[in-house]
């Protein structure tokens, strides 16, 4: 059993509390350095598109905000079963605490696609597959958002809004495929794990703020669940006995 | 395209541009703001039923 207590010892909300508040600078400044980094790359090394000149830059935001609000969602959803299977509560509320970072980088690929798309398509928005099925995305988020606040009790409002999650998962890999299966405006993704045919600059702009991305959603994940954990632990004795709640 | 007057144009394209960063940017700003403030208004709340408790 020692090995296992060790194991869980992190799943607790008290001591992932701690860990979660020395971990966040740690992804925060990263986040923020290579922010900058894969901002210079894209505006100053990587060159001007034969075709779209300079809008084309909005691609070094617009790619990495639709992965991640897709890659979110999963890991949302995932977070929410386990809380449902186990009834870990701090699964349900890790859950809780990625929906709204979710639901901004859906509404960040949103609108920087409708930015790109207007000049390249001549239209703010078109019912393309990919753009309604990122749109729906959206909306999941927002969804999973207001089942949560709208019931009264976590527990109930955290099965509750797992079910909608878990169900809703099946809408990210129609955004992924929707480019291939109904060919419609949306480009097919220029990224194979084959390679990919763009500028080594760009690819390197665009990976750097996928990262730093990633390092962002990590670093205001944690810093949101350990404002979770307070509320809903507040009633506890080692809440209680915190040196910032005296 | 180094003066800052054609950079910020990005050849007639800058309103997209500028826009698709500006708001991703400003998104970004709000939502740590509002991690932050929602710590604030725990642990204010965690104060008051500490103080309650003892009083």
């Amino acid at each position: 059993m020692r090995l296992a207590i060790n194991w869980f010892k992190y799943s607790a909300p008290t001591t992932f509390y701690g860990l979660a508040g020395k971990l966040i600078p740690f992804f925060a400044w990263p986040a923020a350095i290579l922010f900058a980094v894969g901002l210079y790359i894209g505006f100053f090394v990587a060159p001007t598109d034969a075709v779209q000149s300079e809008a084309y830059r909005i691609m070094f935001i617009h790619v990495p905000a639709s992965i991640l609000s897709m890659f979110i969602y999963l890991i949302m959803a995932g977070y929410a079963a386990l809380g449902l299977i186990f009834k870990t509560r701090l699964s349900s509320m890790m859950a809780s605490a990625l929906a709204p970072t979710g639901a901004l980088f859906a509404f960040i690929s949103l609108w920087t696609g409708a930015l790109w798309g207007k000049p390249m398509w001549g239209a703010w928005w078109v019912w393309d597959a990919r753009l309604t099925s990122e749109l729906i995305l959206l909306f999941l988020y927002l969804g999973f958002i207001a089942l949560q606040a709208s019931i009264e009790d976590p527990r109930r409002a955290d099965r509750a809004s797992a079910l909608l999650a878990i169900v809703g998962s099946v809408n990210v890999p129609i955004i992924y495929y929707s480019v291939q299966w109904w060919n419609t405006l949306h480009q097919g993704s220029s990224i194979k794990f084959s390679g990919t045919s763009m500028h080594v600059a760009m690819q390197q702009s665009m990976f750097t703020i996928l990262v730093a991305c990633w390092l962002y959603v990590i670093a205001v994940v944690l810093a949101r669940v350990r404002s979770i954990i307070l509320e809903r632990e507040s009633n506890t004795q080692w809440v209680k006995d915190l040196a910032e709640t005296k | 395209m180094m003066n800052w007057s054609e950079f910020f144009a990005m050849n007639g394209y800058g309103f997209y541009v500028w826009g698709s960063y500006g708001v991703a940017f400003l998104v970004f700003i709000i939502e740590i703001f509002m991690v932050r403030n929602r710590r604030k208004l725990a642990l204010r709340q965690l104060r008051l039923l500490n103080e309650s408790g003892e009083a």
